[in-house]
Parts: C-alpha cells; structure tokens; sequence
C-alpha cells in the first residue's frame, strides 16, 4: 500500500458503475458530493492530482463520441492516470464471441479502469463479467449513461439547492434515449417528479409505468417545471418515420420561449448535447440566461473524476 | 371550410315534416332559419306567424340537415377535367349534400399545409357548400413517411387517409396511427391488400369466371381490416374504415367496437344498392373500388346500415371522363360520379324497406359529422342551417346530360328513382331549387 492509498469511498461501495438502476439514494448522493467538491478544484489553476498515478485507464469507444470521451479524459489525466483512447467500430465487430475476445485481450493488458461506449444495450455489462478491472459504462444503446444523469443531477442540485420535490421536464425522443433512462432512474430515486414528454411515437410503449407522468404535448409537460431537459432529436428517426419532418417537430416539440413560458420563471434549460438548433431547441433558448447547457460540460469533468476516484478506491481495498 | 357569407335574415319553413336523426324527432313542425343557424324547431306548429320573414310551404315535405359526404373526390388541384370544386359543390346541392369531405390524391397530393390553404381558398370562392380537404398520411401517398399531421391539421385537414393505395407496411401504419393519436387525428383507412387484390377488375367469383376477368376477392379487404384493427388496439388511435364491402369485414370491426376501441366504418351507396350481376356486358360504369360484391355482401351491408353496424354511407363521388371508361372493361378506370344520385339512391332502401328512414338519414347526416368532429348534421337552435327539403316519392329517370358534374359516369344510368332534393340550404343561404317546385 502506498501513501496516495485511500480507504474505500463511504456509500459508494461497488466495484463498476453500470447504470443508474439498482443505486440508492445515499450511493447516488454520494458521488454527488464527492464530484461537488472536483468542481471547485478544477476551478484553479492547478488542476493535476496523483490519485490516480500509476493507473491505466482505457477509453473504449464502440461508438464515436467526442464530448464524453474527451470528458473521461481530461477527467483520469487530472487525476495523474494514464489514459489511452481505443476507438472501435461496432458495427465491423460482430457482437458476441468478438466482444468478449476484445475485452480478453484488453484484460491481458491489465487497465484498471475500463471506461467503454457500446451501441447494444447491455454490451458493457457483458464486457464487465470478463475482466478483471473497474468498469464505467460510458452509454450502452438505448440502455444507461449514468455519468450523463448524475451530472445532470449534480447540476440541478447546485442551481436548486435540492433535487427532491422539483419538478423535472425530459423532453424529445425518450425511446431512443439512454440519457432519458438514467436520467428519470437517478432523479426518481433522489426525490424529483419526472415527467417524460415526446410524441407518442417517441415514448417506450408501457412508458406510464416507469413511475412517471406522461405528456404528449409540450405545453403540458412544462406547466409549472422546475427544470427542463431537451434530449437530442436525431435525424435517423425521421429516416425511419417517428417523425415526419424536422419542422413539425419543432413547431410542436421544439422549445421556444414561448413554450418556455409554460415552465417556472426560474427554470433552468438542460441538454446533453449535441444541440440541434432550430429543431428540439431554438437558439435563443439555447443561448438564453436560463441555459446550463455549457455548465453541464463543465460539471461532466468533476463527476467523471469522483466516479474514477470512488472506483480506484473500492478497487485497492479489495482483498 | 366553412363559409362565412351566410344568408342574412329570416327564413321559416313551415308544413314541414322535420326529421332529425341527432334527436330522434320525426313530426310535422316548422323551422326557423335566422342569419345562417337554425333559430328555433318547432315540432307540432305547422305553421308561423312571422310577417318580416321569407316563409317557405314544405307541402309536407320531409326537411332534415344536409347531408354529409365524407368521400368525394372533386378534381383539385390537377384534375379540373374531370371536376371541380364549383362543380362538385353544384351536384352535391342539387343532391343535398351539403358538406363535401374531399380526398387528397391530387395532383399534387394534399400532403403539405400549403396546399390545404390553397383548397380552402379554392373551397371558399368557387365552392357553393362545405367542402373540407383530407390530407395525405403519408407523403406523396408512398407509404414511406407520414405526413406533417400536426401542421396539416392546424391548417385545416379534417382527416388523414392514404386512399386506396393503404399503406402496406404494417409499421409504417402503426406509427402513422401512433403519431396520429398525439393530435387527435383521424385517420381513414380503405383496406385492400394490394398484392392480393393486384389486377382485379371486380369482385371475385362466378360472375367474373364467366366474364373472363380478373377479381380481386374479398379476403383482399377483410385481411387488411384485420391488420388495422389489431393496430388499432396496439395504439389506441381513432380509425375510421372510409368503406367496407364484405360481411366478414364488418364482424372483425364490430368486434374492435365491442372490445371498447375508437372505430368506425362506411359504405358506399354502390355497395349498398347494387351487386356484381349489374356489371352485366362489361358495363364499365360498374367498375369500382371496392368491387361491387355478390348479393349477400350487399345485403349484409345494408342491414349495418339499418342496425347502425355501418355507421355512414358515402357517394364515393368519382367523375371519369368518356376517355377513360369507354374502354374495354379491364383497360377502363375504376369509379362513379355519385353525389346527385346518393340520396335518391338512399332512398330506394327505404321504398324497399330494407332500411328505417331514420337509420338510413343518420348514416348520412349526424353519424358523419360525429365522426368527422363538424358542427353540422343535426336540427337544433344554433347549429348552422345547413338543410334539404326532400320529396320521398316523386318518381323520376336519371339522366347523366342533367347531372351538374363534369363527367357523366353514372351507375344509375335510366334508372327510376322514387324522391329527390327539392331544396338545399347552406348556412342559411338556397343552394339549390328543383326546377317546377
């Protein structure tokens, strides 16, 4: 053991972050204010710690990804890790027996943290069964990205002082969505109201019992809201007919101020990124004094650095 | 669209026989139109005592709302040579139709907000009843991508139908419907199955043995309604099936209906009141979509009709020109002109007494409106004074050179009639007098 060994994080006990599912409160609570206390120190001009020194953290992306994979990044460098990026691509893998020979042979090079984006569902469970080392799971399909919700979370928390009893909009295409997922798990589970707003083609079918309310306008799903989430429209489910075009969508499930209206004057406006303007946001809202959109890339750093943090720690106090 | 010009000042039909299937009343009364809404019904009180009004003699006559036609097909845009909505607005006057619901394969197709302005400006200036356009619910009508049915709604279209190319992809048509419940939309379905149905002329059967010609058999119908209502009850969403021709597509509808769903259904009067048999030597103004069935399919139609199975009844209104029917029957085009001979042709199932008076006018005038969310179809104070005086018995021969449409293509060629329209009114202004009443 060495002096940079800290005892394991108190309420985060396990040894993988899967998913939002299956936390509880106190656990979700906990990286909270672990990741709380990373902003403030980002903030200073000396960013670099050794918590991580001498550990190899491996970004495996089957999926592109610009944002989440430069934000795990900088997230394991400013914790003295070495990092290395392994881009794949899914689709010239097939699934199964090539994945979990991917993940042996990864394993082989002895990581101890695995950070991996796969577009199957469940992919980075599988991944997690065959290796030794901690697992983050980065987005798996339409599955979890539970970095994405806590930062959410943490990001609500510090406008509101609070995530219990809010009144929390997710709003777009909630189907296709794995941030809408994790997302209703972590705030459902600290306490929030969650409502899921989309038109019917873009709700999971039996989404009224996933413990949330339901609306099909945009108005309604934004009465009185505290908090306003737009999810990413892509443009492959008009391709596959969910939506007939970008025009109708925005006309009807777009934000604009005037639908913004319907929300809390002190609302805030969220959005995972990558915005499209001018069809699930408009550019004045995007830009508006409401938007935290910019705040949550920051806060995305510091989450994914107590995540790291609470792993490596859970990792050496195993026997 | 509905019009804004209504007729100004007072008008009171008295002697009349008032029939209105909405409530039920079917007793000699008047009724008072004042600025282009029905003022007051009053059954019992033959006659008026206004001085200061235009007082009309029914003779006893039966007056009743106008009638609504939920499948015309009035030739804009693109098809002027064959009907207009001037035309086609004159032909449903002189029937007493005085709401058209107009179909949207045109050219170019009503998929788009643009173009249903575009035909309730049309419908508004040339148009001399309510005409009210279904869009696309599909782009271009391929089958492929639904159409923007939250703008086109906003814009005016009152449902949405792909006509009788359906869609054939059962996903497409799910979240087609899915995508319509979030707006509350209407969607028409005609069901045909078209690789079961390719290449028949008619109805498929003894008749088209002898005759040497392809059918397409009923089964083409009856599975594709199948496939809708199972989506219906996968979606939820409100379909309507524009027109039925087989018993056995009524039963799986009547089962959807009594399982609780949101569905309905129509028939054409040319199912209702004629067979294959009238197919005859290859008459090809017998050639229609759906294919007039065997005698036992149209009778089982018109007992929907009269136990309110079926909830409506459409002209399917089709105006072709000579070109295109005096063909051989296989090369020619499917379709009849029909909305000045729908409501003598109603008529004959009650001279026949096949069908009550009152089921057979609800299926003509509140069951559409109902269906069709309009303000109309019913006599009661403050709905417009959309109506039509009817002679139920005056015998008379359909003459295709006297019908106001552009084309003639009429089934009911030479054929006796017994009552016609005598007088039709929309919101409170004359549309139409029989010459010589």
């Amino acid at each position: 053991m060495t002096s940079r060994t800290t005892p394991p994080l108190p309420g985060y006990p396990r040894r993988h972050l899967l998913g939002i599912e299956g936390l509880s409160a106190p656990e979700i609570t906990a990286l909270l204010d672990s990741a709380d206390a990373w902003v403030e120190k980002s903030r200073g001009p000396d960013k670099k710690h050794d918590l991580l020194r001498g550990r190899t953290q491996i970004n495996l992306f089957f999926e592109a990804s610009t944002r989440t994979q430069s934000s795990f990044e900088l997230a394991g460098k400013r914790l003295g890790a070495d990092v290395v990026n392994m881009a794949l691509r899914s689709s010239s893998i097939s699934k199964g027996e090539t994945l979990i020979d991917t993940a042996m042979t990864l394993n082989a090079m002895r990581p101890d943290i695995l950070v991996i984006r796969h577009g199957a569902a469940g992919a980075v469970e599988l991944l997690s069964q065959k290796v030794d080392c901690a697992v983050i799971n980065a987005g798996d399909g339409a599955h979890e990205h539970p970095t994405q919700a806590l930062l959410d979370a943490l990001t609500i928390r510090r406008h509101k002082g609070r995530i219990e009893g809010l009144t929390i909009a997710i709003c777009g295409d909630i189907t296709h969505s794995r941030v809408a997922r994790s997302n209703l798990l972590a705030l459902t589970a600290l306490g929030a109201r969650v409502r899921l707003v989309a038109p019917l083609t873009l709700l999971p079918p039996a989404a009224d019992r996933l413990g949330v309310e339901i609306c099909t306008r945009l108005e309604d799903g934004l009465e009185g809201a505290d908090v306003v989430m737009m999810l990413r429209l892509q443009q492959e489910r008009m391709d596959s007919a969910l939506v007939p075009s970008a025009r109708e969508y925005f006309r009807f499930f777009g934000l604009d101020h005037a639908k913004l209206a319907f929300a809390k004057p002190d609302a805030i406006v969220m959005h995972p990124g990558p915005m499209n303007r001018g069809v699930e946001i408009d550019s004045a809202v995007a830009d508006d004094a409401r938007s935290v959109i910019r705040e949550q890339v920051e806060i995305g750093v510091a989450v994914r650095m107590a995540v790291l943090v609470a792993l490596n720690a859970n990792m050496q106090a195993r026997p | 669209m509905a019009r804004n010009d209504s007729g100004g000042g007072r008008t009171v039909f008295v002697n009349a026989r008032l029939i209105d299937p909405a409530s039920g009343l079917d007793a000699a009364g008047s009724l008072t139109v004042e600025d282009g809404h029905i003022a007051s019904v009053r059954p019992g009180d033959k006659l008026a005592a206004h001085t200061d009004a235009e007082i009309i003699d029914c003779g006893g006559h039966l007056l009743c709302p106008g009638l609504i036609d939920a499948q015309v097909f009035a030739g804009e845009p693109g098809f002027e040579h064959r009907e207009s909505l001037g035309s086609a607005s004159r032909a449903a006057a002189a029937g007493g139709v005085t709401t058209m619901i107009c179909r949207p394969d045109t050219d170019p197709v009503i998929d788009e907000a643009a173009l249903v302005d575009y035909f309730a400006r049309r419908a508004r200036d040339t148009a001399v009843v309510h005409a009210y356009p279904m869009a696309a619910l599909t782009q271009g009508l391929e089958g492929i991508v639904m159409t923007e049915i939250g703008l086109l709604s906003e814009a005016g279209a009152i449902a949405f139908t792909d006509g009788i190319t359906p869609v054939a992809n059962p996903e497409v048509m799910r979240q087609a419907l899915t995508y319509a419940r979030n707006f509350d939309a209407l969607v028409v379905a005609r069901p045909m199955d078209r690789q079961l149905a390719a290449g028949g002329v008619m109805n498929e059967g003894e008749i088209s043995a002898r005759l040497g010609l392809p059918g397409a058999a009923a089964a083409a119908e009856v599975i594709m309604v199948e496939r809708d209502m199972r989506l219906v009850e996968l979606t939820g969403a409100r379909i309507h099936v524009g027109q039925i021709s087989a018993a056995a597509s009524l039963e799986v509808i009547s089962r959807t209906k009594t399982a609780g769903h949101d569905v309905t259904c129509g028939v054409s009067i040319n199912n209702l009141v004629l067979n294959e048999n009238d197919i005859g030597p290859y008459r090809t103004f017998f050639k229609l979509v759906p294919p007039l069935r065997a005698e036992d399919e149209r009778r089982a139609m018109a007992e929907g009709i009269a136990t309110g199975a079926i909830d409506i009844i459409v002209s399917d209104h089709d105006p072709q020109d000579a070109d295109t029917k005096r063909r051989p029957f296989i090369d020619a085009a499917f379709g009849a002109v029909g909305l000045e001979t729908l409501l003598p042709a109603a008529l004959s199932l009650h001279h026949n007494e096949e069908i009550g008076l009152m089921p057979l006018l609800a299926a003509l005038t509140i069951n559409p409106a109902r269906i069709f969310g309009l303000d109309a179809g019913r006599l009661s104070p403050d709905a417009p004074a959309d109506l039509v005086l009817i002679d139920l018995n005056r015998p008379w021969a359909v003459e295709p050179g006297t019908l106001a449409s552009k084309c003639k293509n009429t089934p009911f060629e030479g054929r006796m009639m017994q009552g016609y329209a005598l007088m039709t009114m929309v919101q409170g202004r004359n549309v139409f007098t029989r010459k010589g009443w």
